[in-house]
């Protein structure tokens, strides 16, 4: 299975510093709220299914384009594919979707989407990662899970 | 003022529960789902519980089951590609047919009113018409390829052999068999979703379909047959289906699922806002622009998305529900 990669030479950005914890948030008394740093961190070391390099070193996730409503339960990630024809997009979705499902609370409704713009089949990817039914049949797929299993692992 | 009262919450099943369906005499239910179980499930006493669990029928997860119109058969549509068919001839209920064919994913299962024809569908994009050819026999009556995308749903007409899907390419078809040349055809397709159609239910009468879809509406059609007192044009002495309402800014998701009571007339939707709404027909609507109002809203019905409704087929107002969160519950309608 050796398939060249769709972008041979993706540009490679520097990660960006660690979360500072602030006093009220090692205060156990206190009941912190997720906010959209804290999602990042959750994406940010997904591995890119084509390359040895996180997300974030691709920038194909960032904290800006990250929005959480605790009020909600909601959580929106745009992503980024690195070219616009990328094949890799709907898998790339589906890891940050895996990956979210089985760190946060159940009550949070997850969207994950590409950005605006970003990728030529925008639509068709993004309507294929909110149709719950069609991710619920791509995880019982052992080889696909075995996939972003590794995508997943840090 | 109306509600939704809690009458049990039944747990059983691990992971997601996909769909509930009633024995026709309201006495019984069964569910399935990701656990690739199928329990059935009755009253003792006052508290519903699990009688039996159906297991080793599917190998990945069972989306739909629905009972055949006579009661002693059910069908489960598995993501495994097949369609099992259960009964208890033998006095258990036991898998004695399995129908293969669709290329993966089966999403829907329906029997025809006789009972002597079943449906299904997939993501293989097709409608499949079985018919049941002798005891543990089925035989396939018809491919329908008129989707091009992922099938959803299949649903009968409630007396006539007239079958509707709904799907990921935003349409609802109806088929229907050619008696000239016994063809199953598409007879029409309906278009103004503008995300996939999940789900879709006849009323009482089969002249109007309830369809709800990811566009966060729900459609009504209403069936205008060839010289009906409207003058609504129809071609080729086919009826036509028009949308006669929308019913938009109710639901903030997706919609997966609808149901519409054959007794009371009562429309209930199952949505990805974790909600349950009941709505009806207002006493002065108009017949060709009916309205419809929200009679009921129940918040937090369940702690993640509920995947269907169903109403007791006998009429007497309870509602079976069920979710992500693993969990099924039913349901009375009251007026307070």
């Amino acid at each position: 299975m050796t398939k060249t990669a769709d972008n041979i030479n993706p540009h490679i950005y520097e990660k960006g510093s660690e979360r500072e914890i602030t006093s009220s948030e090692r205060d156990e008394d206190l009941q912190d709220e997720f906010d959209d740093r804290e999602i990042f961190d959750l994406i940010r070391n997904i591995n890119d299914p084509e390359h040895p390099l996180t997300l974030e070193e691709l920038r194909v996730v960032e904290e800006k384009n990250i929005i959480v409503n605790n009020d909600d339960s909601t959580v929106l990630v745009n992503f980024t594919p690195t070219i616009p024809h990328c094949s890799m997009a709907t898998l790339i979705g589906l890891s940050i979707r895996v990956q979210l499902l089985r760190a946060l609370p159940s009550r949070f409704k997850v969207t994950v989407q590409v950005s605006e713009g970003s990728h030529a089949s925008e639509h068709a990817v993004n309507k294929q990662l909110a149709d719950k039914e069609r991710v619920a049949a791509a995880l019982e797929n052992n080889n696909l899970l075995q996939i972003i299993n590794q995508c997943i692992a840090v | 003022m109306f509600k939704l009262e809690l009458i049990q919450n039944l747990a059983g099943h691990k992971g997601i529960v996909w769909n509930v369906s009633w024995h026709p005499l309201g006495k019984y239910f069964a569910s399935c789902g990701e656990d690739k179980t199928i329990k059935l499930w009755s009253k003792s006493g006052q508290d519903w519980a699990i009688k039996t669990v159906l297991v080793d029928g599917h190998q990945r997860t069972i989306r739909e089951v629905a009972w055949s119109p006579c009661g002693n058969f059910l069908a489960s549509a598995s993501f495994d590609a097949t369609t099992a068919i259960w009964d208890k001839k033998s006095g258990e209920f036991q898998c004695n047919a399995t129908l293969e064919g669709h290329e993966n994913e089966v999403k829907s299962v329906a029997w025809s009113p006789s009972g002597h024809l079943l449906a299904t569908c997939g993501r293989d994009k097709s409608v499949w018409v079985w018919e049941v050819a002798g005891e543990d026999e089925y035989e396939c009556e018809a491919v329908l390829n008129a989707h091009n995308q992922d099938v959803k749903k299949v649903a009968w007409h409630p007396s006539l052999d007239i079958l509707a899907s709904a799907s990921y390419d935003n349409t609802v078809k109806l088929y229907q068999e050619d008696p000239v040349d016994n063809d199953w055809t598409c007879v029409a397709t309906l278009h103004s979703h503008e995300s996939t159609v999940w789900s879709l239910a006849f009323d009482k009468t089969g002249e109007r379909l309830a369809t709800c879809s990811d566009d966060r509406t729900v459609k009504i059609w209403k069936e205008y047959k060839p010289d009906n007192q409207e003058g609504v044009v129809v071609t080729d002495r086919e009826a036509v289906w028009k949308c006669i309402c929308t019913l938009s800014g109710f639901h903030t998701r997706c919609i997966y699922d609808i149901a519409w009571c054959h007794k009371t007339d009562l429309i209930a939707t199952a949505c990805g806002d974790d909600i349950i709404r009941i709505f009806k027909e207002s006493e002065d609507s108009d017949p060709n622009a009916p309205t419809f109002e929200l009679l009921c809203t129940k918040k937090n019905a369940h702690s993640q998305d509920v995947n269907c409704v169903a109403w007791n087929p006998s009429g007497n107002q309870e509602l079976l529900s069920c979710s992500d969160d693993g969990e099924i519950k039913i349901w009375k309608f009251t007026e307070a």
